[in-house]
């Protein structure tokens, strides 16, 4: 157990600047991350190589008919708004359960994480019968953000819990309101979380079909999609996914010059205290209105349906995948996956805020673009490298975990690296003065101080991994169930009773990362000064 | 505080990896027993039930992995000469006739073709067809009397059918039809057919058949084209006195009327091919087509002789388009329409 940071950060050393540039980086950090730089990009050499076989006929054939253009158009605007319906949900949310005081707020926050462990078709279906009338865009930006909107709540709750309160309560105490305090001083610190999240929600929505399959609007990855199964055309889906990484890299752009508009960071090291929250009074009434109506859309509906469905009789004669040995597998592939991805995501963090340079900015950044591709390019492209270059290891549950780290990367290295952004610079150069070697540092000084930050990750890439379905029918061992997996046997053999308790249990796994997070940010501060 | 989280983390993962390692069966142990690996993109249940006959006959094992049956396809073509798949097993033809195209299967012995009927066979012989389903209408009891359905696919293309048809253009099961309607009238006279089709649709344009099947049934779709399994697998999962919608056929002829095979071939790259021959030759024999008469995929055995029990309309008087299975070839013409259509 590390000495808490507070201890070291007596407000006595303001004078040591804080660095943007940073120093050279050490090699170990910069060789890592351009390892795990280059194992994010394999899927797009593979979309490349892919892409070269398709006719240039063909491609203008596809890229320039009509409803390509509706496509693009239906998916940036789909991007578009469930991003900014994401960053608002997300950001309040955050606010709400690490700033007041709101009556049993940690079970909020452990229901409002568990729409990333719904499958989209329980989605889906639970839409359909709930209010069958749901569909366009409006409809797509309802689903799709109250199935997305924890990728911005997660990380910025993770934020606000290591954010520096104090800044807050002297601007308080200066007479500013509320919402002058939030703009001016707490959205500030949680920029880097914020616009970390609307990176990723925003990615992930280029690739999203899943808006099709439960609302039936039509995207650009849609296309990609019905090339890849009904034409059996890979080269196609791969050419027009191509598009995709275009849009991922504007969507990349737009992120890193809103990230330059201002450097982010503590402007000095200060302790942290728990904050002071504040007493919501009779605001506490719509704001619980606010969440059960949150939770009752985003969850209620979705749980609603496997109840009703576990209650219906089971008629499968199809034998069910024991679901212990299913849940094991679950957690068998999930849990390193998520230890792993959170691991690679500490270098490329590392370089990203305390090495910037060009090389090190333009790295991070490619480690983005796989969350931009739609899973089965991803997939495809894992079977290409291991059949080629690892043929030992195809289908062995290492190169299932390996994969789950690949995709979800993206969302590891959004928790880390608003986290270390916080995490003041100079505790650490303080260290190195003190004649600690730099492992000494990472270990004692940084680790501790982005522990919200690294569980955060963890739990995300969990969480993710859990429900993942397109990769893991491709790269799982044969004959191996995951939840997931035997829950989609059972859903498209419509023996929907049978498919239930694999649904129930996936929810129940997901509440554990919930609550126990919760748990942890609550114990942050009680470790250190221990009260509350 | 890191230290300790990451120790729980690791703690979690290794009490998870030796709870798995207990459960698994770990390798198959060597000695005579061969193994095979099948990718199945048929539903699991039909083909659990032929892989646990077929291994009590042969003593052969044969592994799993189940996948759309396109996602398969992909796989097995990325993979190419290291595939672990020794046999595939799809829903529909087309899937089959693209891996037949770039060489990735083998030809099957003249015998196991022989045991069904020549027209549900891959014409170049390198699959079987197992099984077959016909498309049919789904349409909703009470908003329908049967008296006012169409006797042909294409009059859903007419104005009084708008807002009331369902459609899912991106099914496998879908392309036939389209196939075999411009086979009947033309490639122009299907793309009118679609566009038509498309406006009538409106909202109900639908990423699958079990949706079309669920919401004809519970009236917020009039009517829809489906093969007639989903009817069936729906009926059998919530009851039939759920049941508001019934299935007809189409008239005799009609290209709307087509059937799908669903077919088996042996992989070119297969390293145990005698094993795998043989479990495509026991799906087509009497053994194995008499499990898929008896089971709950209500499905049309095609070989040896072998006729449904189930409560499907007889396969001797089913009167379907002549559309085979080399017409419908892989599906292309198809695509390329319901895309001129902005279907997809």
């Amino acid at each position: 157990m590390s000495c808490p940071p507070s201890a070291v950060a007596s407000p006595t050393i303001p004078h040591i600047r804080q660095r943007a540039g940073g120093h050279r980086a050490p090699r170990v950090v910069a060789g890592v991350s351009l390892l795990v730089a280059g194992a994010l990009l394999l899927p797009v050499v593979f979309l490349i190589s892919e892409a070269a076989h398709i006719g240039r006929g063909q491609l203008t054939d596809l890229l320039l008919r009509h409803l390509t253009g509706t496509l693009l158009v239906n998916t940036v605007e789909l991007t578009a708004a469930v991003t900014v319906a994401c960053a608002m949900i997300g950001v309040a949310c955050a606010w709400v359960v690490e700033r007041t005081n709101l009556p049993g707020r940690r079970v909020w926050a452990t229901l409002i994480v568990l729409p990333l462990a719904m499958p989209d078709f329980v989605v889906g279906y639970s839409w359909n019968s709930v209010a069958p009338a749901i569909h366009g865009l409006a409809g797509a930006v309802l689903v799709m953000t109250l199935s997305i909107y924890p990728l911005v709540y997660l990380p910025v709750a993770a934020s606000l819990r290591r954010a520096d309160c104090t800044l807050e309560e002297v601007a308080r105490g200066l007479g500013h309101s509320h919402i002058k305090v939030f703009l001016r001083v707490t959205l500030p610190q949680i920029r880097t979380a914020l616009l970390g999240g609307c990176l990723v929600v925003a990615l992930a929505l280029l690739a999203e079909y899943g808006a099709f399959e439960i609302v039936g609007f039509q995207t650009f990855t849609t296309e990609i999609i019905t090339e890849f199964s009904v034409a059996f055309d890979s080269a196609a889906a791969c050419a027009l996914s191509l598009v995709l990484v275009m849009l991922g890299i504007a969507v990349l752009a737009g992120d890193a010059i809103m990230n330059a508009v201002k450097r982010t960071g503590r402007r000095g090291p200060h302790g942290t205290r728990p904050p002071r929250r504040y007493r919501l009074g009779r605001a506490a009434i719509p704001v619980t209105g606010g969440f059960a109506l949150l939770a009752g859309a985003a969850v209620a509906v979705p749980v609603t349906i496997i109840g009703y469905w576990m209650m219906q009789r089971q008629r499968s004669s199809l034998p069910a995948a024991s679901i212990v040995a299913a849940a094991a597998n679950t957690l068998t592939y999930s849990l390193p996956a998520a230890a792993v991805a959170t691991v690679a995501a500490l270098p490329v963090a590392l370089l990203a805020v305390r090495h910037r340079s060009r090389g090190a900015v333009l790295l991070e950044r490619a480690t983005y673009l796989v969350q931009g591709l739609p899973g089965p390019v991803i997939a495809l492209s894992f079977v290409f490298f291991a059949v080629h270059y690892a043929v030992a290891i195809y289908q062995s549950p290492e190169l299932l975990m390996a994969g789950y780290a690949v995709l979800f990367f993206p969302l590891a290295l959004i928790a880390v690296r608003a986290a270390l952004a916080h995490a003041p610079p100079q505790l650490e150069e303080v260290a190195r003065s003190l004649g600690r070697r730099p492992p000494a540092v990472l270990l004692r000084v940084t680790l501790p101080l982005i522990a919200p930050g690294l569980a955060a990750a963890f739990c995300l890439v969990f969480l993710s991994a859990v429900i993942e379905l397109t990769t893991t029918l491709i790269l799982i061992p044969t004959g191996a169930h995951t939840l997931a997996t035997a829950f989609w046997a059972q859903e498209s053999n419509t023996s929907y009773g049978a498919a239930a308790p694999y649904a129930a249990l996936l929810v129940v796994i997901a509440v554990i990362p919930g609550y126990a997070l919760g748990r942890y940010f609550d114990r942050i501060p009680t470790d250190r000064t221990g009260n509350r | 505080m890191a230290g300790r989280l990451l120790t729980v983390a690791m703690g979690m993962v290794m009490a998870v990896g030796a709870l798995a390692g207990c459960g698994s069966t770990g390798p198959a142990t060597a000695g005579s027993t061969q193994t095979i690996t099948l990718y199945n993109g048929q539903h699991e249940e039909t083909t659990d039930a032929l892989v646990a006959a077929f291994t009590r006959l042969t003593g052969i094992k044969v592994k799993i992995r189940s996948d759309d049956e396109d996602v398969l396809a992909q796989q097995i073509e990325q993979e190419g000469q290291a595939s672990p798949a020794d046999v595939v097993f799809t829903e529909n033809s087309p899937a089959l006739e693209v891996l037949q195209d770039k060489h990735l299967l083998a030809a099957l012995p003249a015998s196991t073709l022989a045991d069904v009927p020549a027209r549900f066979d891959s014409p170049r012989g390198d699959w079987a067809g197992v099984s077959a389903r016909v498309s049919v209408l789904v349409y909703n009891t009470r908003d329908l009397p049967k008296s006012k359905l169409p006797t042909s696919v294409m009059q859903l293309a007419g104005p009084q059918w708008s807002g009331k048809l369902a459609i899912a253009p991106g099914e496998t099961d879908f392309q036939p039809v389209v196939t075999s309607i411009a086979g009947a009238y033309g490639q122009q006279a299907a793309l009118r057919w679609l566009r038509a089709i498309k406006a009538n649709a409106g909202n109900h344009v639908y990423p699958d058949n079990e949706t079309i099947a669920a919401d004809v049934n519970s009236g917020r779709a009039q009517i829809g084209i489906i093969n007639h399994y989903y009817w069936y697998r729906l009926r059998y999962e919530i009851g039939a006195a759920s049941m508001h919608s019934a299935i007809a056929a189409f008239a005799a002829g009609d290209p709307g009327y087509v059937l799908d095979v669903s077919g088996a071939a042996v992989l070119a790259s297969s390293r145990h091919r005698s094993a795998a021959q043989r479990f495509v030759a026991f799906l087509v024999s009497e053994q194995g087509q008499q499990i898929i008469a008896k089971g709950d995929s209500f499905e049309y055995p095609l070989g040896s002789g072998v006729h449904t029990s189930q409560p499907l309309i007889p396969f001797g008087q089913l009167r379907p388009d002549s559309i085979g299975v080399a017409a419908l070839g892989d599906g292309h013409l198809a695509l390329s329409l319901l895309q001129q259509a902005q279907l997809l």
